[in-house]
Protein backbone atom coordinates (compact mmCIF):
# COMPACT_ATOMS: atom_id res chain seq x y z
CA UNK A 1 0.00 0.00 0.00
CA UNK A 2 1.19 3.47 -0.80
CA UNK A 3 1.93 5.69 2.16
CA UNK A 4 0.31 8.91 0.98
CA UNK A 5 -3.22 9.46 2.25
CA UNK A 6 -4.37 10.56 -1.17
CA UNK A 7 -3.64 7.29 -2.84
CA UNK A 8 -4.44 4.98 0.06
CA UNK A 9 -6.68 2.22 -1.18
CA UNK A 10 -10.22 2.41 0.11
CA UNK A 11 -12.68 1.02 -2.33
CA UNK A 12 -12.24 -1.33 -5.24
CA UNK A 13 -14.28 -3.69 -7.39
CA UNK A 14 -12.69 -6.94 -8.51
CA UNK A 15 -14.14 -8.66 -11.56
CA UNK A 16 -17.57 -7.49 -10.56
CA UNK A 17 -20.53 -8.73 -12.56
CA UNK A 18 -24.05 -7.59 -11.69
CA UNK A 19 -27.02 -9.46 -13.04
CA UNK A 20 -30.76 -8.91 -13.33
CA UNK A 21 -31.91 -12.48 -13.79
CA UNK A 22 -29.69 -13.63 -16.66
CA UNK A 23 -29.00 -10.17 -18.00
CA UNK A 24 -25.49 -8.99 -17.16
CA UNK A 25 -25.89 -5.28 -16.52
CA UNK A 26 -22.31 -4.88 -15.30
CA UNK A 27 -19.67 -7.15 -16.83
CA UNK A 28 -16.45 -8.13 -15.14
CA UNK A 29 -15.56 -4.65 -13.96
CA UNK A 30 -12.39 -4.09 -11.94
CA UNK A 31 -12.16 -0.51 -10.81
CA UNK A 32 -10.31 1.29 -8.06
CA UNK A 33 -11.70 4.36 -6.32
CA UNK A 34 -8.76 6.18 -4.70
CA UNK A 35 -9.41 7.69 -1.28
CA UNK A 36 -10.40 11.36 -1.10
CA UNK A 37 -10.93 11.73 -4.78
CA UNK A 38 -13.98 12.12 -6.93
CA UNK A 39 -14.40 9.33 -9.41
CA UNK A 40 -16.98 9.89 -12.12
CA UNK A 41 -18.66 7.04 -13.95
CA UNK A 42 -19.93 8.14 -17.33
CA UNK A 43 -21.57 6.41 -20.25
CA UNK A 44 -24.81 6.36 -22.22
CA UNK A 45 -28.13 5.40 -20.65
CA UNK A 46 -28.34 1.72 -19.76
CA UNK A 47 -24.59 1.19 -19.75
CA UNK A 48 -24.68 -0.13 -16.18
CA UNK A 49 -23.16 2.85 -14.41
CA UNK A 50 -25.96 3.19 -11.85
CA UNK A 51 -26.02 -0.56 -11.31
CA UNK A 52 -22.29 -0.53 -10.65
CA UNK A 53 -22.79 2.23 -8.10
CA UNK A 54 -25.58 0.31 -6.39
CA UNK A 55 -23.34 -2.72 -6.07
CA UNK A 56 -20.92 -0.73 -3.93
CA UNK A 57 -23.33 -0.38 -0.99
CA UNK A 58 -25.27 -3.58 -1.75
CA UNK A 59 -28.38 -1.75 -2.88
CA UNK A 60 -28.35 -3.76 -6.11
CA UNK A 61 -29.39 -6.96 -4.37
CA UNK A 62 -32.62 -5.35 -3.12
CA UNK A 63 -34.06 -5.57 -6.61
CA UNK A 64 -35.86 -8.91 -7.11
CA UNK A 65 -33.76 -11.36 -9.14
CA UNK A 66 -30.67 -9.16 -8.90
CA UNK A 67 -27.41 -10.94 -8.12
CA UNK A 68 -23.71 -10.17 -8.00
CA UNK A 69 -20.62 -12.14 -8.95
CA UNK A 70 -17.13 -10.97 -8.01
CA UNK A 71 -16.00 -8.73 -5.20
CA UNK A 72 -16.28 -5.24 -3.84
CA UNK A 73 -13.41 -4.56 -1.48
CA UNK A 74 -13.73 -1.93 1.21
CA UNK A 75 -10.43 -1.69 3.07
CA UNK A 76 -9.60 -5.11 1.65
CA UNK A 77 -12.73 -6.72 3.03
CA UNK A 78 -15.14 -8.14 0.51
CA UNK A 79 -18.45 -6.47 1.28
CA UNK A 80 -20.23 -9.49 -0.18
CA UNK A 81 -18.57 -11.83 2.32
CA UNK A 82 -20.99 -13.85 4.39
CA UNK A 83 -20.21 -12.13 7.69
CA UNK A 84 -20.72 -8.58 6.36
CA UNK A 85 -24.06 -7.12 7.39
CA UNK A 86 -25.39 -5.00 4.50
CA UNK A 87 -27.24 -2.71 6.93
CA UNK A 88 -24.04 -1.86 8.77
CA UNK A 89 -22.19 -1.52 5.48
CA UNK A 90 -24.69 1.06 4.26
CA UNK A 91 -24.05 3.14 7.36
CA UNK A 92 -20.44 3.44 6.20
CA UNK A 93 -21.45 4.43 2.66
CA UNK A 94 -23.75 7.39 2.10
CA UNK A 95 -25.87 7.61 -1.02
CA UNK A 96 -27.77 10.36 -2.83
CA UNK A 97 -30.21 9.60 -5.61
CA UNK A 98 -31.35 11.18 -8.88
CA UNK A 99 -34.50 12.64 -7.39
CA UNK A 100 -34.36 14.38 -4.01
CA UNK A 101 -35.89 12.00 -1.46
CA UNK A 102 -36.50 13.92 1.77
CA UNK A 103 -38.73 11.96 4.14
CA UNK A 104 -42.05 13.80 3.75
CA UNK A 105 -43.29 13.35 7.32
CA UNK A 106 -40.09 14.62 8.90
CA UNK A 107 -38.83 18.11 9.55
CA UNK A 108 -35.56 19.34 8.10
CA UNK A 109 -33.85 18.53 11.39
CA UNK A 110 -35.33 15.03 11.62
CA UNK A 111 -34.35 14.27 8.05
CA UNK A 112 -30.71 15.02 8.80
CA UNK A 113 -30.91 13.18 12.12
CA UNK A 114 -32.59 10.12 10.55
CA UNK A 115 -29.33 8.33 9.84
CA UNK A 116 -27.93 9.20 13.27
CA UNK A 117 -30.89 7.81 15.17
CA UNK A 118 -30.39 4.26 13.88
CA UNK A 119 -27.41 4.01 16.19
CA UNK A 120 -29.53 4.56 19.28
CA UNK A 121 -30.43 7.51 21.47
CA UNK A 122 -27.87 10.22 21.98
CA UNK A 123 -27.73 13.39 24.03
CA UNK A 124 -29.69 16.20 22.49
CA UNK A 125 -26.71 18.55 22.32
CA UNK A 126 -24.55 16.05 20.45
CA UNK A 127 -27.37 15.48 18.00
CA UNK A 128 -27.78 19.22 17.45
CA UNK A 129 -24.07 19.54 16.74
CA UNK A 130 -24.06 16.65 14.28
CA UNK A 131 -27.07 18.01 12.43
CA UNK A 132 -25.49 21.44 12.17
CA UNK A 133 -22.20 19.98 10.98
CA UNK A 134 -23.94 17.92 8.31
CA UNK A 135 -26.01 20.88 7.12
CA UNK A 136 -22.90 23.05 6.97
CA UNK A 137 -21.09 20.39 4.95
CA UNK A 138 -24.00 20.39 2.52
CA UNK A 139 -23.87 24.23 2.37
CA UNK A 140 -27.47 24.39 3.51
CA UNK A 141 -27.10 25.57 7.11
CA UNK A 142 -27.47 29.30 6.47
CA UNK A 143 -30.61 28.79 4.44
CA UNK A 144 -32.45 26.56 6.92
CA UNK A 145 -31.03 27.32 10.37
CA UNK A 146 -34.11 29.37 11.31
CA UNK A 147 -36.62 26.76 10.20
CA UNK A 148 -35.15 23.42 11.18
CA UNK A 149 -38.49 22.25 12.54
CA UNK A 150 -40.47 22.93 9.38
CA UNK A 151 -41.33 20.36 6.74
CA UNK A 152 -38.53 19.36 4.42
CA UNK A 153 -40.99 19.50 1.53
CA UNK A 154 -41.13 23.29 1.72
CA UNK A 155 -37.56 23.45 0.37
CA UNK A 156 -36.77 23.95 -3.30
CA UNK A 157 -35.56 21.00 -5.37
CA UNK A 158 -31.94 22.07 -5.11
CA UNK A 159 -32.23 22.60 -1.36
CA UNK A 160 -33.92 19.22 -0.99
CA UNK A 161 -31.03 17.57 -2.80
CA UNK A 162 -28.52 19.29 -0.52
CA UNK A 163 -30.65 18.18 2.42
CA UNK A 164 -30.26 14.62 1.14
CA UNK A 165 -26.51 15.15 0.99
CA UNK A 166 -26.60 16.42 4.58
CA UNK A 167 -28.62 13.37 5.59
CA UNK A 168 -26.13 11.09 3.85
CA UNK A 169 -23.05 12.67 5.44
CA UNK A 170 -24.53 13.11 8.93
CA UNK A 171 -23.51 9.62 10.12
CA UNK A 172 -19.98 10.42 8.86
CA UNK A 173 -19.67 7.71 6.25
CA UNK A 174 -16.36 6.94 4.59
CA UNK A 175 -17.72 6.94 1.09
CA UNK A 176 -20.34 9.04 -0.65
CA UNK A 177 -22.18 7.67 -3.69
CA UNK A 178 -23.96 10.18 -5.91
CA UNK A 179 -26.32 8.72 -8.51
CA UNK A 180 -26.88 11.51 -11.05
CA UNK A 181 -27.49 13.93 -8.19
CA UNK A 182 -28.19 16.91 -10.44
CA UNK A 183 -30.47 15.18 -12.95
CA UNK A 184 -33.54 16.98 -11.64
CA UNK A 185 -31.94 20.33 -10.80
CA UNK A 186 -31.63 23.64 -12.62
CA UNK A 187 -28.19 25.03 -13.54
CA UNK A 188 -27.84 27.00 -10.29
CA UNK A 189 -28.67 23.96 -8.18
CA UNK A 190 -26.33 21.86 -10.27
CA UNK A 191 -23.48 24.28 -9.75
CA UNK A 192 -23.92 24.22 -5.98
CA UNK A 193 -23.81 20.42 -5.89
CA UNK A 194 -20.70 20.40 -8.05
CA UNK A 195 -18.99 22.89 -5.75
CA UNK A 196 -19.89 20.61 -2.86
CA UNK A 197 -18.10 17.70 -4.51
CA UNK A 198 -14.86 19.66 -4.41
CA UNK A 199 -15.29 20.47 -0.73
CA UNK A 200 -16.53 17.08 0.39
CA UNK A 201 -13.80 14.99 -1.19
CA UNK A 202 -11.47 16.14 1.57
CA UNK A 203 -13.75 14.26 3.98
CA UNK A 204 -15.11 11.42 1.88
CA UNK A 205 -14.27 9.27 -1.09
CA UNK A 206 -16.82 10.24 -3.70
CA UNK A 207 -18.18 8.22 -6.59
CA UNK A 208 -20.51 10.12 -8.90
CA UNK A 209 -22.55 8.70 -11.73
CA UNK A 210 -23.46 11.18 -14.41
CA UNK A 211 -24.58 11.21 -18.01
CA UNK A 212 -23.28 14.71 -18.29
CA UNK A 213 -19.69 14.67 -19.54
CA UNK A 214 -19.06 18.32 -18.77
CA UNK A 215 -20.04 17.60 -15.20
CA UNK A 216 -17.64 14.67 -15.01
CA UNK A 217 -14.90 16.89 -16.40
CA UNK A 218 -15.65 19.63 -13.88
CA UNK A 219 -15.95 17.65 -10.67
CA UNK A 220 -13.91 14.48 -10.94
CA UNK A 221 -10.30 13.49 -10.51
CA UNK A 222 -10.77 10.15 -12.23
CA UNK A 223 -13.28 9.15 -14.86
CA UNK A 224 -14.45 5.70 -15.83
CA UNK A 225 -16.26 5.25 -19.13
CA UNK A 226 -18.71 2.37 -19.36
CA UNK A 227 -20.49 1.00 -22.37
CA UNK A 228 -22.93 -1.95 -22.53
CA UNK A 229 -21.94 -3.08 -19.05
CA UNK A 230 -18.22 -3.08 -19.78
CA UNK A 231 -15.63 -0.77 -18.33
CA UNK A 232 -14.12 0.65 -21.50
CA UNK A 233 -11.53 3.00 -20.10
CA UNK A 234 -10.55 4.60 -16.83
CA UNK A 235 -7.98 7.27 -16.14
CA UNK A 236 -7.29 10.69 -14.76
CA UNK A 237 -10.13 12.90 -15.87
CA UNK A 238 -8.01 15.44 -17.74
CA UNK A 239 -6.21 12.67 -19.60
CA UNK A 240 -9.33 10.69 -20.44
CA UNK A 241 -11.03 13.75 -21.87
CA UNK A 242 -8.03 15.13 -23.74
CA UNK A 243 -6.32 12.01 -25.03
CA UNK A 244 -8.47 8.93 -24.60
CA UNK A 245 -6.71 5.68 -25.34
CA UNK A 246 -9.71 3.77 -26.66
CA UNK A 247 -11.51 4.62 -29.87
CA UNK A 248 -14.94 4.12 -28.26
CA UNK A 249 -14.20 6.60 -25.48
CA UNK A 250 -13.16 9.22 -27.96
CA UNK A 251 -16.29 8.64 -29.99
CA UNK A 252 -18.44 9.10 -26.89
CA UNK A 253 -16.77 12.18 -25.47
CA UNK A 254 -16.71 13.89 -28.82
CA UNK A 255 -20.43 13.25 -29.15
CA UNK A 256 -20.33 10.82 -32.05
CA UNK A 257 -22.62 8.42 -30.19
CA UNK A 258 -24.46 8.03 -26.96
CA UNK B 1 -66.01 29.53 -35.05
CA UNK B 2 -65.86 26.57 -37.38
CA UNK B 3 -68.63 24.01 -37.43
CA UNK B 4 -66.38 21.36 -35.99
CA UNK B 5 -65.29 23.50 -33.05
CA UNK B 6 -68.91 24.41 -32.42
CA UNK B 7 -69.89 20.75 -32.40
CA UNK B 8 -67.09 19.91 -30.00
CA UNK B 9 -68.13 22.60 -27.61
CA UNK B 10 -71.73 21.43 -27.80
CA UNK B 11 -70.79 17.83 -27.03
CA UNK B 12 -68.53 18.99 -24.20
CA UNK B 13 -71.34 21.01 -22.63
CA UNK B 14 -73.82 18.16 -23.03
CA UNK B 15 -71.49 15.65 -21.39
CA UNK B 16 -70.73 18.02 -18.53
CA UNK B 17 -74.45 18.53 -17.97
CA UNK B 18 -75.00 14.78 -18.04
CA UNK B 19 -72.40 14.01 -15.36
CA UNK B 20 -73.67 16.85 -13.18
CA UNK B 21 -77.21 15.44 -13.35
CA UNK B 22 -75.97 11.91 -12.57
CA UNK B 23 -73.94 13.19 -9.62
CA UNK B 24 -76.98 15.01 -8.29
CA UNK B 25 -79.04 11.82 -8.51
CA UNK B 26 -76.35 9.99 -6.55
CA UNK B 27 -76.27 12.68 -3.88
CA UNK B 28 -80.07 12.86 -3.87
CA UNK B 29 -80.30 9.44 -2.22
CA UNK B 30 -78.27 10.67 0.73
CA UNK B 31 -80.24 13.90 0.96
CA UNK B 32 -83.58 12.06 0.89
CA UNK B 33 -82.51 9.54 3.55
CA UNK B 34 -81.00 12.18 5.79
CA UNK B 35 -83.96 14.51 5.31
CA UNK B 36 -86.45 11.75 6.06
CA UNK B 37 -84.54 10.83 9.21
CA UNK B 38 -84.44 14.41 10.42
CA UNK B 39 -88.16 14.93 9.74
CA UNK B 40 -89.26 11.75 11.44
CA UNK B 41 -86.58 11.38 14.09
CA UNK B 42 -85.45 14.81 15.23
CA UNK B 43 -88.62 15.55 17.21
CA UNK B 44 -88.05 12.46 19.38
CA UNK B 45 -84.53 13.41 20.32
CA UNK B 46 -84.37 15.04 23.71
CA UNK B 47 -82.20 14.77 26.80
CA UNK B 48 -83.96 11.61 27.99
CA UNK B 49 -83.27 9.96 24.65
CA UNK B 50 -79.54 10.04 25.36
CA UNK B 51 -79.67 9.43 29.12
CA UNK B 52 -82.47 6.92 29.78
CA UNK B 53 -82.80 3.27 28.98
CA UNK B 54 -85.93 1.93 27.30
CA UNK B 55 -89.12 1.69 29.32
CA UNK B 56 -91.47 -1.32 29.09
CA UNK B 57 -93.30 -1.66 25.79
CA UNK B 58 -96.34 0.53 25.36
CA UNK B 59 -95.27 3.18 27.86
CA UNK B 60 -94.18 6.60 26.69
CA UNK B 61 -90.75 8.09 27.34
CA UNK B 62 -87.47 6.33 27.84
CA UNK B 63 -84.36 6.55 25.67
CA UNK B 64 -81.65 4.54 24.04
CA UNK B 65 -78.70 5.27 26.32
CA UNK B 66 -78.02 1.54 26.53
CA UNK B 67 -77.80 1.28 22.75
CA UNK B 68 -75.55 4.32 22.36
CA UNK B 69 -73.13 3.11 25.02
CA UNK B 70 -73.43 -0.42 23.63
CA UNK B 71 -72.55 0.75 20.12
CA UNK B 72 -69.51 2.54 21.46
CA UNK B 73 -68.37 -0.54 23.37
CA UNK B 74 -69.06 -3.14 20.67
CA UNK B 75 -67.58 -1.05 17.85
CA UNK B 76 -64.72 0.15 20.04
CA UNK B 77 -63.70 -3.40 20.95
CA UNK B 78 -64.06 -4.44 17.31
CA UNK B 79 -61.66 -1.65 16.37
CA UNK B 80 -59.22 -2.69 19.10
CA UNK B 81 -59.17 -6.20 17.68
CA UNK B 82 -59.53 -5.39 13.99
CA UNK B 83 -57.28 -2.34 13.49
CA UNK B 84 -53.96 -3.90 14.58
CA UNK B 85 -54.59 -7.09 12.63
CA UNK B 86 -56.00 -5.35 9.56
CA UNK B 87 -53.36 -2.64 9.37
CA UNK B 88 -50.57 -5.11 10.17
CA UNK B 89 -51.85 -7.43 7.47
CA UNK B 90 -52.01 -4.56 5.00
CA UNK B 91 -48.45 -3.54 5.81
CA UNK B 92 -47.36 -7.12 5.24
CA UNK B 93 -49.18 -7.31 1.91
CA UNK B 94 -47.70 -4.07 0.64
CA UNK B 95 -44.15 -4.43 1.94
CA UNK B 96 -43.48 -8.16 1.91
CA UNK B 97 -46.46 -9.74 0.21
CA UNK B 98 -45.00 -10.37 -3.24
CA UNK B 99 -44.63 -14.13 -2.76
CA UNK B 100 -47.11 -16.99 -2.66
CA UNK B 101 -48.19 -16.33 0.92
CA UNK B 102 -48.91 -12.71 0.05
CA UNK B 103 -50.97 -13.80 -2.93
CA UNK B 104 -52.91 -16.22 -0.74
CA UNK B 105 -53.56 -13.65 2.00
CA UNK B 106 -54.69 -11.09 -0.57
CA UNK B 107 -57.03 -13.60 -2.18
CA UNK B 108 -58.55 -14.60 1.16
CA UNK B 109 -58.98 -10.96 2.14
CA UNK B 110 -60.84 -10.30 -1.11
CA UNK B 111 -63.11 -13.28 -0.59
CA UNK B 112 -63.76 -12.24 3.00
CA UNK B 113 -64.50 -8.71 1.81
CA UNK B 114 -67.22 -10.07 -0.41
CA UNK B 115 -68.72 -12.35 2.24
CA UNK B 116 -72.22 -11.27 3.34
CA UNK B 117 -72.04 -9.92 6.87
CA UNK B 118 -74.80 -12.25 8.05
CA UNK B 119 -72.57 -15.20 7.21
CA UNK B 120 -69.87 -13.73 9.43
CA UNK B 121 -72.51 -13.47 12.16
CA UNK B 122 -73.41 -17.12 11.80
CA UNK B 123 -69.75 -18.10 11.90
CA UNK B 124 -69.22 -16.09 15.08
CA UNK B 125 -72.31 -17.73 16.56
CA UNK B 126 -71.00 -21.21 15.69
CA UNK B 127 -67.52 -20.68 17.07
CA UNK B 128 -68.11 -18.32 19.99
CA UNK B 129 -71.75 -18.14 21.09
CA UNK B 130 -72.52 -21.85 20.81
CA UNK B 131 -69.45 -23.18 22.68
CA UNK B 132 -69.74 -20.55 25.43
CA UNK B 133 -73.54 -20.95 25.67
CA UNK B 134 -74.13 -17.22 25.81
CA UNK B 135 -74.67 -14.26 23.56
CA UNK B 136 -72.21 -11.51 24.36
CA UNK B 137 -70.96 -8.09 23.32
CA UNK B 138 -67.52 -9.61 22.89
CA UNK B 139 -68.82 -12.12 20.35
CA UNK B 140 -70.40 -9.20 18.47
CA UNK B 141 -67.12 -7.29 18.51
CA UNK B 142 -65.27 -10.29 17.15
CA UNK B 143 -67.82 -10.65 14.34
CA UNK B 144 -67.42 -6.96 13.46
CA UNK B 145 -63.63 -7.27 13.67
CA UNK B 146 -63.73 -10.15 11.18
CA UNK B 147 -65.64 -7.87 8.81
CA UNK B 148 -63.22 -5.03 9.41
CA UNK B 149 -59.93 -6.87 9.01
CA UNK B 150 -60.01 -7.61 5.25
CA UNK B 151 -61.29 -4.10 4.55
CA UNK B 152 -58.49 -2.47 6.53
CA UNK B 153 -55.88 -4.84 5.12
CA UNK B 154 -56.73 -3.92 1.54
CA UNK B 155 -57.05 -0.17 2.09
CA UNK B 156 -53.81 -0.12 4.11
CA UNK B 157 -52.09 -2.01 1.33
CA UNK B 158 -53.32 0.52 -1.25
CA UNK B 159 -52.17 3.45 0.88
CA UNK B 160 -48.75 1.94 1.58
CA UNK B 161 -48.27 1.17 -2.11
CA UNK B 162 -48.69 4.86 -2.86
CA UNK B 163 -45.48 5.60 -0.97
CA UNK B 164 -42.82 6.05 -3.65
CA UNK B 165 -40.17 3.36 -3.74
CA UNK B 166 -37.48 6.04 -3.79
CA UNK B 167 -38.28 6.76 -0.13
CA UNK B 168 -37.75 3.11 0.79
CA UNK B 169 -34.44 3.12 -1.06
CA UNK B 170 -33.36 6.34 0.60
CA UNK B 171 -34.01 4.84 4.04
CA UNK B 172 -32.31 1.54 3.21
CA UNK B 173 -29.29 3.36 1.80
CA UNK B 174 -29.07 5.20 5.11
CA UNK B 175 -28.56 1.90 6.89
CA UNK B 176 -32.15 1.35 7.95
CA UNK B 177 -33.17 -2.26 8.40
CA UNK B 178 -36.17 -3.40 6.42
CA UNK B 179 -38.55 -3.30 9.40
CA UNK B 180 -37.36 0.14 10.44
CA UNK B 181 -37.86 1.42 6.92
CA UNK B 182 -41.40 0.03 6.92
CA UNK B 183 -42.33 1.63 10.23
CA UNK B 184 -40.37 4.87 10.43
CA UNK B 185 -40.59 5.94 6.81
CA UNK B 186 -43.22 4.02 4.86
CA UNK B 187 -45.96 3.68 7.48
CA UNK B 188 -45.43 7.23 8.69
CA UNK B 189 -45.70 8.60 5.20
CA UNK B 190 -48.90 6.64 4.56
CA UNK B 191 -50.31 7.29 8.04
CA UNK B 192 -52.98 9.75 6.95
CA UNK B 193 -54.34 7.30 4.42
CA UNK B 194 -54.18 4.41 6.88
CA UNK B 195 -56.06 6.36 9.57
CA UNK B 196 -58.68 7.36 7.02
CA UNK B 197 -59.07 3.73 5.98
CA UNK B 198 -59.53 2.71 9.62
CA UNK B 199 -62.17 5.36 10.25
CA UNK B 200 -64.08 4.43 7.11
CA UNK B 201 -63.91 0.77 8.16
CA UNK B 202 -65.15 1.59 11.66
CA UNK B 203 -67.96 3.73 10.28
CA UNK B 204 -69.03 0.88 8.04
CA UNK B 205 -69.23 -1.77 10.74
CA UNK B 206 -70.92 0.67 13.14
CA UNK B 207 -74.06 0.34 11.04
CA UNK B 208 -73.96 -3.46 10.77
CA UNK B 209 -76.96 -5.33 12.17
CA UNK B 210 -76.94 -8.83 10.77
CA UNK B 211 -73.71 -10.11 12.39
CA UNK B 212 -74.87 -8.74 15.76
CA UNK B 213 -78.22 -10.54 15.68
CA UNK B 214 -76.41 -13.82 16.30
CA UNK B 215 -73.81 -12.49 18.71
CA UNK B 216 -74.48 -9.33 20.76
CA UNK B 217 -78.21 -10.16 20.46
CA UNK B 218 -79.49 -6.95 22.02
CA UNK B 219 -80.50 -6.03 25.53
CA UNK B 220 -83.27 -3.77 26.76
CA UNK B 221 -81.31 -2.92 29.87
CA UNK B 222 -78.22 -0.86 30.35
CA UNK B 223 -75.09 -2.99 30.77
CA UNK B 224 -71.35 -2.52 30.63
CA UNK B 225 -70.52 -6.20 30.87
CA UNK B 226 -68.96 -7.43 27.63
CA UNK B 227 -69.77 -11.04 28.44
CA UNK B 228 -73.49 -10.21 28.50
CA UNK B 229 -75.81 -9.53 25.57
CA UNK B 230 -75.58 -5.85 24.67
CA UNK B 231 -77.76 -3.43 22.77
CA UNK B 232 -76.46 -1.42 19.83
CA UNK B 233 -78.17 1.30 17.82
CA UNK B 234 -78.46 -0.94 14.78
CA UNK B 235 -80.09 -3.74 16.80
CA UNK B 236 -82.34 -1.22 18.49
CA UNK B 237 -83.52 0.09 15.13
CA UNK B 238 -84.14 -3.43 13.89
CA UNK B 239 -86.24 -4.42 16.90
CA UNK B 240 -88.13 -1.14 17.26
CA UNK B 241 -88.83 -0.64 13.58
CA UNK B 242 -90.32 -4.11 13.21
CA UNK B 243 -92.25 -3.89 16.50
CA UNK B 244 -95.95 -3.05 16.82
CA UNK B 245 -95.83 0.16 18.90
CA UNK B 246 -95.88 3.73 17.57
CA UNK B 247 -93.61 4.78 20.41
CA UNK B 248 -91.07 2.19 19.23
CA UNK B 249 -91.26 3.43 15.64
CA UNK B 250 -90.62 6.94 16.89
CA UNK B 251 -87.53 5.82 18.80
CA UNK B 252 -86.34 3.77 15.82
CA UNK B 253 -86.36 6.88 13.62
CA UNK B 254 -84.49 8.84 16.24
CA UNK B 255 -81.96 6.02 16.72
CA UNK B 256 -81.42 5.86 12.98
CA UNK B 257 -80.76 9.59 12.93
CA UNK B 258 -78.25 9.28 15.77
CA UNK B 259 -76.50 6.34 14.09
CA UNK B 260 -76.36 8.21 10.79
CA UNK B 261 -74.97 11.24 12.59
CA UNK B 262 -72.35 9.08 14.26
CA UNK B 263 -71.23 7.60 10.95
CA UNK B 264 -71.21 11.07 9.42
CA UNK B 265 -68.99 12.40 12.21
CA UNK B 266 -66.54 9.52 11.75
CA UNK B 267 -66.47 10.05 7.98
CA UNK B 268 -65.93 13.78 8.38
CA UNK B 269 -63.09 13.07 10.80
CA UNK B 270 -61.63 10.77 8.14
CA UNK B 271 -61.82 13.53 5.55
CA UNK B 272 -60.22 15.97 7.95
CA UNK B 273 -57.37 13.57 8.72
CA UNK B 274 -56.90 13.03 4.99
CA UNK B 275 -56.57 16.74 4.37
CA UNK B 276 -54.17 17.19 7.27
CA UNK B 277 -51.71 14.39 6.63
CA UNK B 278 -52.40 12.57 3.44
CA UNK B 279 -51.64 15.54 1.24
CA UNK B 280 -48.04 15.04 2.19
CA UNK B 281 -47.66 11.83 0.24
CA UNK B 282 -45.87 12.72 -2.94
Amino acid sequence: MVASANTRLRLETVRLTALFGHHRAVRDVSLLFPAHTVTAIIGPSGCGKSTLLRCLNRMHELTPDATVVGEVLLDNVNVYARDVNPIELRRRIGMVFQQPTPFPTMSIYDNVAAGLRVNGKRPRREMDEDVERALRQAALWDEVKDRLRTSALALSGGQQQRLCIARAVAPQPEILLLDEPTASLDPAGTQRIEELCHLLKRLYTIVIVTHNMQQAARVSDYTAFMYLGNLVEVGRTNELFTKPKVEQTEAYITGRFG
Amino acid sequence: MSARAFRRQLVSRAMTALVVVLSLIAVLALVVILGDLVVKGASSIDWAFFTKSPVPAGQAGGGVANAIVGTAIVVGMAALIGVPIGVGGGMYLAEYGSGRLGFLVRFIADVLNGTPSIVVGVVAWTFIVKPTHRFSALAGSIALAILMIPMLARTTEEMVRLVPNSLREAALALGYARWRTSIKVVARTALGGIVTGCLVGIARVAGETAPLLFTALGNLNFTLSVTQPMQTLSLQIYVYATGPFDEWHRLAWASALVLMGLVLVISLTARWVTRQRYGRVR
